[in-house]
């Protein structure tokens, strides 16, 4: 670990605001990483490894049907994150995630995380309470995509 | 008589000697926007353009089939035609997108309630300006305008818009002008397929990447309703005063001069007092309250 990535984990909007001692112990789990264009983060049925925490660039959370091709479902930018099957078994990732351009991020190993989880009660805590909040505004805005709101309602 | 005596309740002028006929106008242009929305030029057959504000409506007649509610999309920096651009989703809205050059249609208006731009409150400060689908047509003049504000003290202009994947998109080629011009341009669409470079997720995911200053900020939102709302909400909860925030509501105009009733929405007519409503205020309410 670095002090810049100490610091870049301290400040980034996950974890913005948390005691300095629980992201210095996300942190101790963190690395850079750098992806280029087109390079795949996660594979859809892989092991859920890493939290990515998006310095720059451009994720595509994408999945594949034989019949539709290949759909972006969501982009992630910088300041978001991208990886959340490394929580909740049976530890694979459901969807790829591809970068479409120079991606810069700071990936957390899932490993180290649950064990320091496991060992603080509180820790633990404080991370799935900061993670639920990113997977509810995702919800809603999934849900809210659902409904299609701009497909055409029979008028005039 | 009826149009004197009405408007002399509401203390407003009438609007023309006959504000219920609809004035021929022969279509100089058609432009397909996607695969169900045209932009129609539209010029009166006796030379006369009428003045709109932008956010105000017309309601267009396809001769022989109906009358249908449509907003301006002309920017008043442009000389000519007025534009209507128009989503088919009806047998008139089909009728109007189906109009060739040189056929004629009826134009009654404009009417209604604009975004304001040109006055104070838009004159200076930061503009968000928040679009989903076809709702950037009616927001296109105002855009155009904020852009290009002779004396904005350092206010910028945000331009987010959505549609649900990328052929849906409208008014590329403004998109990209508004930018040049030095405005803020981010585009969103709910799904797309590979190869698409650009942003995907819902319109107000945007928000989280812009800078404004609440403290100035105006926001202007067209889109379905319930992407209005929690584009409200969202921008209330980044400190945006909701009475700063302007949303164009839509029920079925009919008249367009807040006679029969049919565009109720709790004590407005919004073909009336409409269709740009402050969030603030009782709009917030009504647009979570059943219609019975």
């Amino acid at each position: 670990m670095t002090a810049e990535v100490d610091a870049f984990v301290a400040s980034h909007p996950l974890f913005a605001g948390l005691p300095a001692g629980v992201t210095s112990e996300i942190a101790a789990c963190c690395r850079t990483v750098a992806y280029g264009p087109d390079e795949l983060l996660l594979v859809e049925g892989q092991p859920a490894d890493t939290l990515f925490l998006v310095q720059r660039g451009r994720v595509a959370i994408e999945i594949h049907g034989a019949d539709r091709g290949t759909l972006v479902v969501e982009t992630v930018e910088t300041g978001g994150a991208v990886g959340w099957s490394w929580l909740f078994p049976p530890y694979r990732w459901n969807f790829d995630a591809r970068a479409l351009g120079p991606v810069g991020a700071v990936a957390a190993d899932a490993t180290c995380l649950r064990a320091k989880m496991d060992a603080d009660d509180e820790f633990g805590r404080l991370l799935v309470t900061r993670v639920a909040g990113v997977l509810l505004e995702r919800l809603q805005a999934t849900r809210l995509r659902l409904l299609d709101l701009y497909g055409a309602d029979r008028a005039g | 008589m009826l149009a004197e005596t009405a408007a002399a309740v509401r203390g407003r002028p009438p609007l023309g000697p006959e504000p219920l006929e609809p004035v021929p106008h022969r279509v100089v242009g058609c432009r397909k926007e996607t695969d169900d929305v045209t932009t129609l030029s539209l010029e009166s057959l006796s030379g006369a353009t009428p003045t709109f504000a932008p956010g105000q409506f017309n309601m267009l007649t396809a001769y022989g089939v109906g009358e249908a509610a449509i907003s301006v999309s002309s920017s008043r920096r442009e000389a000519g035609a007025l534009r209507h651009t128009v989503r088919d989703v009806g047998p008139v809205s089909a009728a109007l997108c189906r109009a060739r050059l040189g056929d004629v249609v009826g134009v009654r208006g404009p009417f209604g309630k604009s975004w304001g731009v040109g006055e104070a409150d838009l004159a200076t400060g930061d503009v968000v300006v928040v679009a989903g689908g076809i709702g950037l047509a009616p927001l296109r003049g105002a855009i155009d305008e904020l852009v290009h504000r002779p004396d904005a003290d350092g206010g910028r202009v945000f331009v987010l818009t959505g549609a649900r994947d990328p052929s849906q998109l409208i008014f590329g080629d403004d998109l990209e002008a508004w930018g040049r011009a030095g405005a803020v341009v981010a585009v969103t669409v709910d799904t797309a397929p590979r190869g698409w470079t650009g942003h995907v997720g819902l319109v107000t995911s945007l928000l989280g990447g812009i800078d404004c200053d609440p403290g100035t900020t105006t926001a202007l939102i067209c889109g379905p309703e319930i992407m209005m709302r929690f584009t409200a909400k969202a921008l209330v909860d980044r400190g945006i005063d909701p009475r700063r925030i302007k949303l164009s509501m839509e029920r079925n105009m009919q008249c367009g001069l807040g006679w029969c009733g049919h565009c109720q929405l709790g004590p407005y007519l919004l073909c009336r007092d409409g269709p740009v409503l402050p969030y603030g205020g009782d709009v917030a309410r009504l647009m979570t309250e059943r219609e019975r």
